[in-house]
């Protein structure tokens, strides 16, 4: 029988393969990356040796755009920030320029804000959770938790008529109010997600070859997850008990009982623990929210600030005083504060700041948009150095990037 | 240890560097103040590893211009102590034509695509910087697009009829 020479050693066989690095693209549109964005390796074998990342191939001027367009107007482009979560930008948006103005919100708001908040980050980690099952090879995941997103963009479409891009929020509160079948499908989504998510976690969690694939894959330790300044559910997983919505509570977080799941080693494993995790602390959420509703009077769903209020177009064509706000509004002729805001929310993933400076016109002087998708990803090229190709597409998925957020 | 809030902070500060520190009222609870960019890197140091101070989360760096002005490129730092929960925001304005400052890579990794985004919307140049290259917009591009010597094209005018284009 003849023995084949062993290609990992050098020694002793008269066959000499040169080694020789490959460099592979991966992306900018390629199923495994998951949006548009490259990465440039260099491998050696299946080991990345190197890595390059390119982003921008989708960036919109945001910041720009931003500077020419009346607040009201800027809505719609939070929304295209994470478009898997789009409420969580749009309402963190609103609270910043209700700081600027000095709007209070009733509470009923508040609450009504929590639930679509809540419901966007549950809708965002099981994209997350579900997509790094069918890149671990499971699609059966994916398949049982997409129908509840859809559940969750049902809900979107009773509120406010659209789906993914929902332009939710208004400066003081909501477009319109919810309507019962709103809250039906809310508490009807309440009832039974908690099953599918159990299913869906006696599915991976105790599975052969999820936890060979994902676990003591790329552990972050605290002290460079810090040192990038990572966030949300990737620096909770790391160790560190970092929530905004804990540590500076806005839109009344602060009355609601709920946890911060924290990890112990930062790997891809944590990563889903934590957010699994936290789905079930939104649902906790959300049906406090719903409790807390039904002290409130059900007519409210917005702030009495009618000179930033769009009101609503029966009222425009029907009351003097509403087409008078409607055109002092669309014209720009209100003054607003001059000053600089920083304010930040928890989004999907992790800490989603804005920082707006006002100079009294119509539009922001300036406005800086703190995502944590491209924070997070800044690591991604160092970390992937000596990393097994089919881990760093694991790992990657496990950052959960959105492009639209990358490139803004 | 007392619990830390702006006006210990900025006591504290001013103790360590005097005049190079200059506070800015600001009404919303974030305490913000000028310094420059001789400073910047010892006080990003100091406020980092004080063991009172423990400002270690880098929350953001952008930058912001005034045309009018004599120094019209200011570089805005968020930093975050999580330790005590306060937030401060330092500003260092530079002067028109020499855009430079010490990178903060060298306290922070996460400063590296904050810079770069910098660099690449505002021309800031980040001394020091391992790969100060553009980021979000195309590598030849000459201009940095957000100053406001740019403005956005004016979407009423009326040159830009379809018919031009061959549409």
């Amino acid at each position: 029988m003849q023995n084949f020479p062993s290609l990992n050693t050098n020694s002793n066989t008269d066959i000499n393969l040169q080694s020789e690095l490959s460099t592979l693209n991966l992306g900018p549109t390629h199923p495994a990356t998951h949006g548009v964005f490259q990465n440039v390796l260099q491998l050696d074998g299946e080991r990345i040796v190197s890595g390059v990342s390119t982003i921008g191939y989708i960036h919109r001027a945001f910041e720009k755009i931003a500077e020419h367009r009346p607040f009201y107007q800027i809505t719609p482009l939070t929304d295209r920030l994470n478009y898997c979560s789009a409420p969580i930008n749009n309402m963190g948006w609103h609270m910043t320029v209700e700081k600027l103005l000095k709007i209070q919100t009733p509470k009923r708001v508040d609450y009504l804000r929590i639930i679509v908040m809540e419901l966007s980050r549950i809708a965002d980690h099981i994209i997350c959770n579900g997509v790094l099952g069918v890149d671990t090879g499971a699609f059966t995941g994916f398949l049982y938790m997409m129908e509840y997103r859809e559940a969750i963009y049902e809900i979107y479409e009773e509120v406010c008529g659209s789906r993914l891009t929902t332009n939710i929020g208004r400066i003081g509160g909501f477009e319109r109010n919810f309507n019962e079948i709103a809250f039906a499908k809310i508490k009807k989504f309440l009832a039974e997600f908690p099953k599918v998510l159990a299913e869906f976690e006696s599915l991976f969690n105790r599975n052969r070859i999820f936890i060979d694939r994902t676990k003591g894959v790329a552990p972050v330790s605290i002290e460079t997850a810090l040192d990038y300044s990572w966030s949300g559910p990737l620096l909770r997983a790391a160790g560190v008990d970092y929530d905004v919505r804990a540590m500076n509570p806005y839109c009344s977080y602060e009355e609601f009982d709920f946890e911060v799941p924290v990890g112990t080693t930062g790997d891809v494993y944590d990563r889903f623990l934590v957010r699994n995790e936290e789905m079930k602390q939104s649902m906790r959420m959300i049906q406090q929210a719903l409790d807390k509703i039904e002290k409130e009077d059900p007519t409210i769903f917005h702030a009495d600030v009618p000179e930033f209020y769009l009101p609503p177009k029966e009222e425009v064509y029907n009351n003097m005083e509403a087409l008078i706000y409607h055109f002092k509004i669309v014209m720009g002729e209100i003054d607003t504060p001059v000053g600089e805001v920083y304010h930040s929310v928890e989004g999907a993933n992790g800490e989603l700041g804005f920082y707006l400076v006002n100079d009294g016109g119509r539009s922001p002087y300036r406005l800086h948009f703190r995502r944590p998708s491209f924070i997070n990803y800044s690591m991604y090229a160092d970390m992937s150095r000596g990393m097994l190709l089919s881990d760093a597409i694991i790992n990657m998925s496990s950052l959960n990037v959105i492009a639209g957020e990358l490139d803004a | 240890m007392a619990a830390l809030n702006n006006d210990i902070l900025l006591e504290n500060l001013t103790g360590k560097f005097g005049q190079a520190i200059q506070p800015q009222a600001d009404e919303y609870g974030v305490l913000t103040v000028h310094t420059d960019r001789d400073t910047i890197i010892d006080l990003l140091r100091y406020i980092k590893t004080d063991a009172a101070l423990q400002f270690i989360y880098l929350t953001d760096i952008t930058a912001i211009q005034y045309p009018e002005k004599e120094s019209p490129i200011g570089v805005i730092y968020h930093v975050h102590s999580l330790v005590h929960n306060v937030r401060i925001r330092i500003k260092v304005f530079l002067p028109a034509g020499d855009e430079r400052i010490p990178t903060a890579t060298v306290l922070w990794n996460g400063a590296n695509w904050m810079e770069r985004e910098t660099y690449d919307f505002f021309g800031v140049n980040f001394e020091g910087h391992p790969n100060l290259v553009r980021i979000l917009n195309v590598d030849d591009m000459t201009v940095f697009p957000m100053r406001k010597e740019y403005p956005l094209e004016d979407p009423n005018r009326v040159d830009k009829k379809d018919f031009y284009f061959g549409r």
